[in-house]
């Protein structure tokens, strides 16, 4: 059997001054890496949740996105009626032709900042059940309507049902609110096709939207697409087409990942410091250890537990702090299409756990120098003392 | 006559303070044997805590021979003599070194934790230990609220409660006021007494020294004379 562990929770209540600044170096450390890993979390889930199996989006070969995509009509007209396209109760295929466009528009903190507009059917709801009309009603063909998601509406001026909004070369009503659960959706404008490509003198799709019957069809409508050398178009699944999107977080994931390093580090010297200077001043006791017959692995492991303690419980703190940014909502550049997506911060068991881990592990680099030199104390030169 | 449990022959030791050898113990020569209760007088600096340590496994000899329970002591590594004194070793230090943070019970039960006794067996060996010295309702007490002599007390049930061959101690009345020191040394002398416990003493103060059974004198390093 080991040291006891109420010695070093006593020891740390000995010294709770000490004990506690170091907590709270390690807790804000950690909160912050919490809080970082629920923005980037909260981000890619917003892509990585969007789009359903059964569904592939079909863009021009060698683009990105619908932003840098465009085609020719005539093609819609050929993927349309591919075989293996799943078809809605009137018999007429599940594929829609679709062009975004990318608007500039005023927020309600005064800046400006790029939104997408998405010109579609507006029985394209049918293959975006995520997203239903909370307020209104959906924007008719061949009118100046649009609807626009909830979270926009909070965010940018003009865009509440019944308002009007100046958008290209029209002003556009608003008919209605929809909300699309947290998506990639949930940062678009949606209007009429046809309207949008008359009013940006864009005769052209930038993808097709389109539900298969099975998996399958899916395999074989992609592989004709790819094969068909006059079309120059590449259909892609859905949710693969979004979570190609989520490489937007990556660069906040290491600006994220660099910021907690940093502060990990601090936080380990904070620890350290907590560290030596009770090694210190428990060198007797230390040393009465020993001589009772405690091995040194015996008082290396009970300080490295006693340092590792002190970073679990900066963990709970920073877990704690960190707890009230779960579901907050924010926004970011999308650096794949060059428009704001909204977000929120998601702070799941898993981040939560890592945050934890985060925190052992500060406490354990911290405490792993001090620890040795308890362990290696020299016996007789205490003892004489 | 039986085997003694200690055996120094020529033991010395020397300190190294720059290019300064300071000779310590001098060609020591002495047996102690099982249910003596010997006291080692002497000035300080004499080498009293030398010898003591020496024989403990806490330091090592510069020379001579040194034979504890017929072990080599000195080709044990540290971890060696750690379990060593822990199956062999009470140790008594002069300023007690209890642990401020665990009550009497819990510093009387470290040694106990490095054996394969259970929780209950534990409790009852501390117990037993605490009883001897007088101190069963003191159990539940941290360090700072007992009295010097008490705390050394705790720190003899302390070095008792794993049942030692021998106990070693340093100066146990040397942190105490003369009443506590008497209680302390009686405590001593019980169990040298009754239970037949062989204890080496190191002390300065002769009114300790006199419940010894046999009294050692060290000056500089030498075993001067025999009371």
């Amino acid at each position: 059997m080991k040291i006891p562990l109420r010695y070093n929770l006593g020891s740390l209540w000995a010294r709770r001054t000490g004990s506690l600044m170091t907590v709270i170096g390690i807790g804000l450390t950690v909160s912050i890496f919490i809080t970082m890993m629920a923005l980037v979390g909260g981000l890619e889930s917003t892509f990585v949740e969007t789009g359903h199996d059964n569904q592939l989006v079909v863009i021009r070969q060698g683009s990105l996105n619908e932003t840098n995509s465009y085609f020719g009509r005539d093609l819609f007209q050929v993927v349309r009626y591919l075989p293996g396209i799943a078809r809605d109760a009137g018999g007429d295929p599940l594929a829609f032709g679709e062009i975004v466009v990318n608007i500039n528009h005023q927020r309600f903190d005064g800046e400006s900042s790029n939104l997408i507009l998405r010109g579609t059917s507006e029985k394209a709801l049918a293959l975006r059940p995520e997203a239903v009309l909370v307020e209104g009603r959906m924007f008719r063909g061949g009118l100046r309507e649009v609807v626009a998601s909830r979270a926009l509406s909070r965010r940018f001026v003009n865009l509440t049902t019944g308002s009007t909004v100046h958008f290209g070369r029209s002003d556009w009503l608003v008919t209605g609110l929809f909300d699309a659960g947290g998506t990639a959706y949930d940062s678009e404008v949606w209007a009429d096709y046809g309207a949008v490509a008359q009013d940006w003198d864009r005769p052209i799709y930038a993808s097709i939207l389109l539900r298969v019957e099975n998996a399958p069809a899916a395999a074989a409508i992609t592989k004709r697409i790819a094969d068909d050398q006059r079309i120059n178009l590449q259909a892609i699944p859905q949710k693969k087409y979004f979570a190609d999107q989520a490489s937007t977080s990556l660069g906040i994931k290491l600006l994220g990942n660099f910021i907690a390093a940093i502060m990990g580090i601090g936080a380990c010297f904070a620890a350290m410091n907590m560290m030596y200077g009770s090694v210190m001043s428990r060198s007797r006791e230390i040393a009465t250890l020993r001589a009772i017959g405690f091995r040194r692995r015996s008082i290396l492991a009970s300080f490295l537990l006693e340092s590792v303690i002190l970073g679990l419980l900066g963990g709970v703190l920073g877990a704690l702090l960190a707890l009230p940014m779960h579901g907050v909502s924010a926004a970011t550049a999308n650096f794949e299409t060059f428009s704001e997506v909204l977000f929120h911060f998601r702070l799941t068991p898993g981040i939560l756990l890592r945050g934890m881990v985060f925190a052992a592990a500060v406490g354990m680099l911290g405490g792993y120098l001090p620890a040795r030199r308890a362990a290696r104390i020299r016996l007789v030169e205490i003892i004489r003392d | 006559m039986n085997q003694p449990l200690i055996r120094m022959s020529g033991l010395s030791k020397t300190f190294r303070r720059d290019s300064v050898e300071i000779p310590v113990l001098r060609g020591i020569n002495l047996e102690v044997r099982a249910g003596d209760f010997i006291s080692l007088m002497g000035p300080s600096g004499s080498g009293k805590s030398t010898l003591l340590n020496i024989v403990a496994g806490i330091d090592r000899p510069s020379g001579g021979e040194l034979r504890v329970l017929d072990t080599d002591l000195l080709s044990m590594s540290e971890d060696q003599l750690a379990t060593w004194r822990n199956h062999h070793v009470g140790f008594v230090f002069q300023h007690f070194n209890l642990l401020p943070v665990l009550t009497a019970f819990g510093n009387v039960e470290l040694p106990l934790l490095l054996t394969s006794l259970n929780r209950k067996e534990r409790r009852d060996h501390v117990l037993t230990a605490l009883k001897l010295v007088g101190l069963t309702d003191r159990a539940e007490h941290y360090p700072r609220q007992l009295s010097g002599g008490q705390e050394q007390r705790v720190a003899i049930a302390r070095a008792i409660v794993t049942d030692p061959t021998f106990i070693l101690a340093d100066e146990p009345t040397g942190d105490l006021d003369a009443e506590s020191a008497i209680e302390v040394m009686e405590v001593l002398q019980g169990l040298n007494r009754q239970f037949d416990k062989t204890i080496l003493l190191v002390t300065h103060d002769p009114r300790a020294a006199s419940y010894a059974k046999v009294r050692h004198y060290l000056d500089k390093g030498t075993l001067a004379a025999q009371g």
